[in-house]
């Protein structure tokens, strides 16, 4: 895929970095209420307090803040703070033990189910939806039903009912780790399964029963919390903060303090717990970080130093002037497209070629602005159709002119074509951002599309979802797509790479064919020299972020001048000349945030000269329409 | 195509609801001690015992005396509450359809507040919206529902005299749908809470994740506004992965559904099944737990073929 994809995923990675920062700051903020509650709880025995038990009806019903009972008393005269410090204390041991007893059963089901797979995996898992078809609180009464009221017995309900987010977790892990090299050369190193078992799968699956024992603990202790306050946990005299508040509920009017105060220290408990659960997730999930994903704008930010200029001697149907295209992954900037000019000539088709990372497919983006951004930012140049700089021209404007004057056809219409809309519905919609018409007659106009990409059988076609045409008819609907609205423009990026090779021969031809009947010119982007051979009328050759080749595609083809140019097209095999050579260009195209000085190319050049690698080398023009960028090149012509 | 994926979803739930009826049996069948000396009492004869005993069929093995439940359960007859002196199948559909107005509201109030609350904090990502959002999300699943059932009381019934904070109806003169519906305010939006921070949380994430895909490029690279882009395209694709979680959250709503009707002395099953706990009486508890579970799997079933509807690639 292009380069933007690639990086977006490093730029998640900074900012992840960042909210994982602020999120530690939070779950810090949880990890300390909770400590101080912690801590005064086990202080409870030390501190100067009343017995949590001695009733007094002479001072009972206190509100807050008077003499000696800074919270108030209780329907008995007990002291309320006492009682809150000694009640957090079971509600706390409770939870903790429920999450722990469900721990450690629900994880020993998954890895066994996990590891031995086959009929052992199927009977335990079929009993864990079993207990997951229960709605969760339902199934913690009916088990303190057969039980009775109690607290240890609402522990034990409240922890069986955990044990299927356990079990369901670290199967799916544990699973993945018995297909594993590692597992088959612990089983033939003579190991047995036990051993196995406790050194290989265990550590691997305890993230995961960390994550999932940090997500569900909390919620563990107000369930246990909730059953006492159904009076089906703690019994009197004993007492957690959910039978504290059960048992002041009844008070709610007179002294709202009695059950208002207990239930304000189970949410603190509850409220630190997830904070600190979802920073611990944040660290040890890398799948969960990634789905902190940034939002891309509408358009791809700009950051223009100048005003840019329009003067344009009006020959060309689009212009490109020095773009520049850059991903700022936070302390890396990658400049993917570095001050490219292209020349569009009315009714002709422009190949841009490179390797992948070039930044072709990044230069065919930023026309429009549609690469990523976040990361993706313009940072230079012009882009001038019809009189206008795409790039600072209104959102408004853009809109308009996207899909409509100047259209895209992407790589891949599997991935690209809406998964949950029928073809023929996307292109309805294509047709009716741009014009008036009725859903009906541009339901007509989108069969009649589909036909001219040959598409056999349109009609029905049109009510097809994506997933069921394949990849050739994928693409044509695409094509058609992007011809819905005439447009004087299209670019295409890549859109036959996807394909198999016939299938590629097939949209090629009906490229040409359709570029010919009608008044469009073509950007066509590409990695195969083959293809700009068949379609292009001139091409430009791209490598690391810049032009370094250009002209007609006969001169190019057969006169290449530059090095790369070159080894490109010696990549492409030859139909009838099996013998021919296939030569793979030697090293990888540099790192864009790291280029060489001089030329960048020259690390896997072989006509390479020491002065190649000292200064900027410039796009000289050579002969009519033609421009290389290399040293050696100017020596040999001039 | 779509009926037949309904149809078998459909006969896939049999077993589950099957399977249910099993684990309600045997999970009542160990409860200790002997249903004929709680009904009785504990001075009762042994011989009454017995006798009561072959009455009910208790003699006969565990297995038969399943399967007499199952036929008699097909048959719409729970049997008897004992501390209520009536058939449990009315008892329970009563109470049920109490609850099933209150749970439904709730879901309604959760799926809308949730999805529209993940749907801005994901479009204004990290601004004041989204963080105010994310804090509401937090002190959401955080608060115990019984608590804040007590503080809206308290504000909305006590303080302000707005809202009535006990039951279905007005004891006196009470009727009527408004009347209902004023009833229905507070416990509903105290069910709804949790669950529409856990759906907030999810639907935002599931934005944020369908808005980098390329079919949403390309809604862009047709000239498609940007409210379109997120209100139809990225949201039908976030709809698919959300929708299952609603229909979790139906479980979460029909359990959580216990303690607010318990707070707001409604009248729902979830009440029944308190009081029937703590009086034994098992045949209550049984025909409750079975029927709130059947529902749940139903709740289920209708979010699977919701999302069968949007996605059209689960079917196939």
């Amino acid at each position: 895929m292009n380069r933007g994809i690639n990086v977006s995923s490093k730029q998640n990675r900074r900012v992840s970095s960042f909210a994982l920062l602020i999120r530690n700051r939070l779950a810090i903020f949880g990890l300390l209420i909770l400590s101080f509650i912690v801590l005064l709880c086990l202080l409870a025995p030390l501190l100067p307090l009343p017995d949590p038990d001695k009733t007094d009806l002479a001072i009972r019903l206190q509100k807050p803040f008077t003499d000696g009972h800074w919270l108030g008393t209780d329907h008995l005269g007990r002291d309320i703070w006492s009682r809150i410090l000694w009640g957090t204390r079971v509600s706390l041991a409770v939870g903790i033990t429920a999450s722990l007893f469900a721990a450690v059963i629900g994880s020993l089901i998954g890895i066994l189910a996990g590891y031995f797979g086959g009929r052992t995996d199927n009977l335990m898992m079929r009993g864990i939806d079993m207990l997951m078809a229960f709605p969760y609180i339902l199934l913690a009464l009916a088990i303190v039903a057969v039980l009775g009221p109690g607290l240890m017995n609402a522990l034990y309900a409240i922890a069986i009912v955990n044990i299927p987010f356990f079990a369901r977790n670290v199967r799916g892990i544990a699973v993945t780790f018995t297909k594993r090299e590692f597992i088959d050369a612990a089983q033939l190193s003579g190991k047995s399964n036990l051993q196995i078992l406790l050194t290989e799968v265990l550590p691997n699956v305890l993230p995961v029963i960390v994550i999932t024992l940090s997500t569900t603990i909390g919620w563990m202790i107000l369930e246990t919390a909730g059953l006492s306050f159904l009076g089906l946990g703690a019994q009197p005299p004993q007492a957690d903060l959910g039978s504290m508040l059960g048992e002041g509920r009844k008070l709610i009017i007179t002294a709202p303090h009695v059950s208002t105060i207990p239930g304000c220290m189970i949410f603190l408990i509850v409220m630190s717990i997830n904070l600190l659960g979802d920073g611990i997730r944040d660290t040890l999930d890398p799948r969960l970080k990634a789905g902190a994903l940034l939002r891309p704008a509408s358009r791809t930010q700009t950051e223009l130093p100048d005003k840019g200029s329009l003067s344009g001697d009006g020959s060309k149907l689009l212009e490109v002037r020095s773009l520049r295209t850059e991903f700022h992954t936070g302390s890396r900037i990658l400049k993917a497209v570095n001050s490219v000019d292209l020349q569009l000539l009315p009714g002709e088709c422009l190949g841009v070629v490179g390797e992948s990372g070039s930044g072709k497919s990044v230069t065919a983006l930023s026309l429009l602005g549609l690469v990523a951004s976040p990361p993706g930012k313009i940072v230079g140049g012009s882009v001038i159709f019809d009189d206008k700089d795409l790039l600072r021209i209104s959102d408004g404007e853009l809109q308009t002119l996207r899909g409509g004057r100047i259209s895209y056809i992407f790589q891949d219409p599997l991935a690209t074509l809406h998964p949950l809309y029928r073809v023929g519905d996307q292109m309805v919609e294509a047709i009716r951002c741009h014009r008036y018409t009725s859903q009906h007659s541009a339901w007509d106009e989108a069969v009649g599309l589909l036909e001219m990409v040959h598409i056999p059988n349109a009609p029905a076609r049109a009510k097809a979802y994506p997933f069921q045409l394949s990849g050739g008819m994928r693409q044509r609907v695409s094509i058609a797509m992007a011809l819905a609205n005439d447009p004087e423009i299209i670019i295409a990026d890549e859109p036959t790479t996807a394909l198999d090779v016939t299938v590629q021969a097939e949209i090629l031809r009906l490229l040409k064919e359709l570029i010919r009947g009608k008044d469009v010119s073509l950007i066509f982007i590409t990695h195969d020299f083959g293809v700009i051979g068949q379609l292009c009328d001139r091409v430009a050759v791209m490598y690391a972020g810049k032009v370094v080749e250009q002209g007609s595609v006969g001169d190019v083809l057969y006169d290449p001048r530059h090095p790369y140019t070159r080894r490109l097209i010696e990549c492409v095999p030859k139909l009838g000349d099996p013998g021919k050579e296939l030569v793979e260009i030697p090293g990888l195209p540099p790192a864009i945030d790291n280029l060489p000085d001089g030329c960048s190319f020259a690390p896997r050049c072989d006509l390479v000269l020491e002065y190649c690698r000292n200064d900027e080398i410039t796009l000289e023009t050579v002969g009519s329409g033609r421009k290389v960028r290399c040293l050696r090149v100017m020596e040999a012509v001039g | 195509m779509k009926w037949r994926y309904i149809g078998k979803r459909l006969v896939a739930a049999v077993p589950v609801i099957f399977g249910l009826t099993v684990i309600v049996f045997f999970i009542m069948a160990l409860i200790p001690g002997d249903p004929a000396t709680a009904i009785l009492g504990s001075y009762a004869t042994p011989e009454n015992v017995a006798t009561l005993n072959t009455q009910l069929g208790l003699d006969k093995p565990l297995w038969q005396q399943y399967f007499t439940w199952l036929m008699n359960l097909l048959q719409g007859d729970f049997g008897r509450s004992y501390s209520l002196n009536r058939p449990v199948i009315d008892e329970v559909i009563e109470r049920f359809s109490a609850t099933l107005v209150l749970a439904g509201t709730a879901l309604v109030i959760c799926s809308i507040m949730g999805l529209l609350a993940g749907i801005f904090s994901a479009v204004y990502q990290y601004g004041a919206v989204d963080k105010g959002l994310t804090l509401i999300v937090l002190i959401g699943i955080s608060t115990p529902s019984f608590w804040l059932g007590l503080l809206l009381i308290l504000l909305f019934g006590v303080e302000l005299r707005w809202l009535p904070v006990s039951g279905m109806y007005e004891i006196y003169g009470g009727g009527g749908l408004s009347d209902l519906l004023r009833h229905l305010i507070l416990p509903a939006a105290t069910l709804a809470l949790v669950a529409t921070g856990v759906i907030a949380r999810l639907t935002r994430g599931s934005m944020l994740e369908v808005l980098r895909q390329d079919y949403i490029r390309t809604a862009r690279a047709k000239g498609v506004s940007e409210r379109s882009v997120i209100l139809k395209h990225a949201f039908k694709a976030a709809l698919v992965s959300v929708i299952p979680v609603i229909g979790i959250q139906a479980g979460f709503v029909l359990g959580g559904a216990v303690y607010v009707e318990t707070v707001f002395q409604w009248p729902g099953i979830g009440r029944m099944l308190v009081t029937a706990i703590a009086t034994r009486d098992i045949l209550l508890v049984q025909g409750g737990v079975l029927v709130v579970a059947a529902s749940y799997v139903l709740f289920n079933l209708i979010a699977d073929v919701l999302q069968n509807l949007i996605d059209p690639r689960i079917a196939s």
